[in-house]
């Protein structure tokens, strides 16, 4: 096969097999007008080449049905490329709304991966077959790519908001994960693994006592996400304003997908880029009917700590609002 | 037998560095570029000779990442952008209009000055301890991070580009003020139809580079917020201004080295250029169209998927006027005299590397794929073989075409012809295996890589050191010419064109008596008329 022959990259997603698809596709049209070309040039060449200095040649201006037959053709067969790229992108673009959710944020060289459950990891991502997983990416300094080529993805992490992408592996396996945005020195050195286990083995990896990572700075894992975020909330009296029946914050249970209105009167759709700005720079954009009291968080919340955060928001607005405003004001909860 | 012309019509170190002669000052392009074309050929030998083994051993990952970057800036600002329009176009245009030199001779002169400050700044970056953001100087790398030469090159590239808008200025003029009596618009060779589409990227597009580059020196050493986030500055801004400028400059390179296809084909036929109102229309139409395509180079920034989709659209549409020129050369072979001299293989072999080029830039086009081979050697590839294979292709088959004219002696045949050979099969050499490990995922940049790449790597340094050969083979025997070879007639090619009737060197002026057109461009067939 192509793969045993190193021809092709490992396939281990579900996006795998249909951008080799499209791949075949492509190649197999260019090559057709690729030998069609050298043929045509190779073949005059030959029957045309120049006999004698005494030769004529006729007196050939051109033709309109030609110069059409040649525009149209390629253009139509352009449009094919097109429509097939593009819908896969726009899926791409669109993760399904049961994906797990996984945190990436890169940074001057490695990737640090923190799970919802709260397993974290450096330079490697564990993920069980069989299930949609969607990746928030952000980076703490320079534009990174988060590059995975037996997945068939890639997507930039770039520093002050947030991108996505996501994919549905398919077949256990370790692969290579690259940083494929050029970030400085040890850029090539920005690498690591994707480990593709069956769902039990990734349970029993997640809920394994992880040991602590190698980096400097990164707290051991273990806590989950909400959890976290729920803590720095509270640690950081996010909660003495952002209260039901508060006049100072608006109470942020269910606000995550919804749009408020803001004091010019403009809507804004409530998501994870508003959040991150909302925390660093709360006077940008400050929900109307409230004074811009809030202070900025910009230099006491690091990247994971302000996803942590937006992951205890969001939860707020899955369970139910009363239980929402109670988890908020720190009373209830698990 | 020697008889004044521009070459000896004056002497001395002055009498070239004052000069007003478009052709003087083509030849001092031709110096200053060739040198600089050594210089980026050197920094990629170094790259290949890394890229040997897998481990980072022959350079420090700094020294790599440096130069990357300056083979990047050296090449594509200073060697591709000038090459054919400032040697070439500016050596022909006034000749092929009949014309006595360009409309401003002494903003010729400047323009050529204007490079070579922009190319000091720049220079003195590299020697003085070089840079290492990529030529395309991502934010917020470049300018909160990088500490390396990042502003004085940037000064460099922001100076150089006055040399560009000042010869787009001079060319637009002069070809729509200076034409021969008789010579109507359709009646100018299609290298001048390039040249003005080029010259309406030069003024359009190069203030943004420009200005762009000029903010990225602000935002690092004032710390104005522009670009760096961290500054409030978006870093994507950069990368939208950036490939403004940037994609159409890729049409700088490859417009005019098309234009010179177009006179090689059809002399080299013998035959009239089939289709040629199309081809000159659809210079124009890429001129215009590769403004419009810019957002392709973000589709994984996190740039809207709307404006992804349209951009991808886009990139297909700019695809056809290429094609239709390819179709055309092709056409213009049929019923041909095909000679097969030195230029004429390298306007083939255009049409080989360009097509390759080409076809898989549908590829990066579409969306889909994109995703997988952006940023590796796929992009890698597909860039060479349009801004090298294509380009430089041309740029060397032109030179070949009039190097009788410019210096009044033949190019020895058939080392010319070995020299053509051995460019497009060492080319093929470097670039194909780049397609593959592109596909197999080898991100581009990289100092070390995975072992399993290392094969395509090997193959692909092999291929350069052809190439490197090849490039070397020209260089010496054009060398060896100006003494040793055979004394050029006026007219060696019985070629069509003004520049022909004049002598080989031309005098001064170009032409005693103003030249009068009375036929259309590539005359070389049989009068009577015949349709396909």
């Amino acid at each position: 096969m192509l793969e045993r022959l190193g021809l092709m990259p490992p396939q281990a997603s579900t996006f795998a097999s249909q951008v080799d698809m499209l791949y075949a596709f492509l190649l197999m049209v260019t090559a057709f007008f690729s030998v069609l070309i050298a043929a045509f040039v190779i073949g005059f060449s030959i029957k045309y080449r120049r006999r004698s200095d005494s030769e004529r040649t006729p007196h050939l201006h051109g033709s309109t049905a030609l110069e059409i037959a040649w525009s149209i053709i390629p253009l139509g067969i352009a449009m094919v490329m097109f429509f097939w790229g593009a819908s896969m992108f726009v899926t791409l673009k669109r993760p399904p709304d049961d994906a797990m959710q996984v945190n990436v944020v890169g940074k001057q060289w490695m990737w640090k991966i923190q799970h919802l459950e709260g397993r974290r990891e450096i330079n490697e991502l564990h993920v069980p077959v069989g299930r949609p997983v969607k990746l928030t990416l952000t980076s703490e300094d320079v534009i990174h790519s988060f590059y995975v080529p037996a997945f068939r993805i890639k997507q930039d992490a770039v520093p002050g908001r947030y991108t996505t992408v996501w994919f549905e592996a398919t077949k256990p396996g370790r692969y290579h994960l690259f940083c494929a945005e050029y970030c400085g020195t040890k850029h090539s050195g920005m690498i690591g693994e994707i480990v593709v286990m069956d769902p039990a083995d990734y349970q029993a990896w997640l809920t394994a006592e992880a040991p602590a990572p190698a980096a400097a700075g990164v707290a051991a894992g273990g806590e989950s996400l909400v959890a976290a975020g729920r803590a720095l909330f509270e640690k950081n009296g996010c909660v003495t304003c952002h209260q039901p029946g508060s006049v100072l914050g608006p109470m942020l249970a269910g606000i995550v997908g919804t749009s408020v209105t803001l004091q010019d009167g403009s809507t804004v759709k409530v998501d994870e880029d508003y959040l991150r700005e909302s925390i660093l720079t709360p006077q940008a954009k400050v929900v109307k009917g409230f004074a811009p009291v809030m202070p900025t968080f910009k230099g006491q919340l690091n990247e994971e700590q302000i996803l942590q955060l937006i992951a205890y928001i969001k939860s707020l607005g899955a369970t139910p609002s009363a239980s929402g405003a109670a988890d908020v004001q720190g009373k209830t909860g698990p | 037998m020697t008889t004044t012309n521009y070459l000896n019509a004056d002497y001395g170190i002055w009498s070239w560095l004052l000069t007003k002669d478009h052709k003087r000052i083509a030849i001092l392009y031709l110096i200053s570029i060739t040198m600089m074309f050594l210089m980026g050929g050197l920094f990629a030998l170094m790259l290949r000779l890394e890229l040997l083994t897998p481990a980072g051993d022959l350079l420090q990952a700094d020294t790599y990442n440096k130069f990357f970057t300056m083979h990047g800036i050296v090449m594509v600002f200073f060697f591709l952008i000038p090459s054919i329009p400032a040697v070439l176009g500016n050596f022909l245009i006034p000749m092929m209009i009949g014309a006595r030199d360009l409309a401003f001779p002494r903003l010729n002169l400047a323009s050529w000055y204007v490079y070579i400050a922009g190319a000091a700044f720049t220079l003195y970056a590299i020697f003085t301890g070089g840079l290492d953001t990529g030529w395309t100087f991502y934010t917020p790398y470049s300018t909160a991070v990088a500490n390396t030469k990042v502003i004085p090159a940037a000064l460099g590239i922001f100076i150089t580009g006055f040399s560009s808008i000042l010869t787009g200025l001079n060319f637009i003029v002069t070809i729509h003020r200076m034409r021969a009596p008789g010579l109507t618009w359709f009646r100018l060779p299609l290298f001048v139809w390039a040249h003005y589409a080029t010259s309406i990227i030069f003024i359009l597009g190069t203030p943004v580079i420009a200005i762009t580059i000029l903010l990225v020196a602000v935002e690092r050493a004032f710390r104005f917020g522009i670009f760096d986030p961290a500054l409030g500055g978006d870093p994507i801004l950069f990368q939208h201004l950036f490939w403004f400028y940037s994609h159409p400059a890729v049409y700088i390179m490859i417009l005019p080295s098309m234009g010179i296809v177009s006179e090689l084909i059809a002399c080299f036929s013998r035959k009239v250029i089939f289709g040629y109102g199309f081809i000159a229309v659809s210079s124009l139409l890429i001129a215009v169209l590769g403004f419009l395509v810019w957002g392709h180079h973000l589709f994984l920034s996190g740039q809207s998927v709307y404006a992804s989709l349209i951009f991808s659209l886009l990139s297909f549409l700019v695809a056809i006027p290429s094609a239709v020129k390819v179709f055309n050369w092709i056409a213009t072979l049929y019923r041909g005299s095909i000679e097969f001299a030195a230029p004429m293989i390298y306007a083939l072999g255009f049409i080989g590397l360009f097509t390759i080029g080409g076809l898989t830039g549908l590829f990066l086009a579409t969306l889909g794929f994109d995703v997988h081979v952006h940023d590796t050697y796929f992009v890698v590839a597909h860039f060479h073989y349009i801004m090298v294979g294509g380009a430089i292709m041309g740029y060397l088959g032109g030179i070949h075409f009039w190097w009788p004219k410019i210096s009044g002696r033949m190019y020895p045949e058939w080392p010319a012809r070995i020299g053509a050979v051995v460019i497009f099969i060492g080319f093929n050499m470097t670039f194909f295996p780049q397609f593959i490990a592109g596909y197999l995922g080898m991100p581009r940049r990289y100092h070390m890589y995975p072992p399993e790449f290392q094969v395509l790597n090997v193959m692909s340094t092999a291929g350069a050191t052809v190439l490197g050969l090849g490039y070397l083979l020209p260089l010496t025997y054009l060398l060896w010419s100006l003494r040793y070879g055979a004394v050029a007639p006026a007219n060696p090619w019985r070629a069509t064109g003004l520049e022909w009737q004049t002598p080989s060197p031309p005098p001064t002026e170009n032409f005693t008596t103003t030249p009068v057109v009375t036929e259309e461009a590539y005359a070389y067939s049989h009068r009577e008329p015949e349709y396909v």
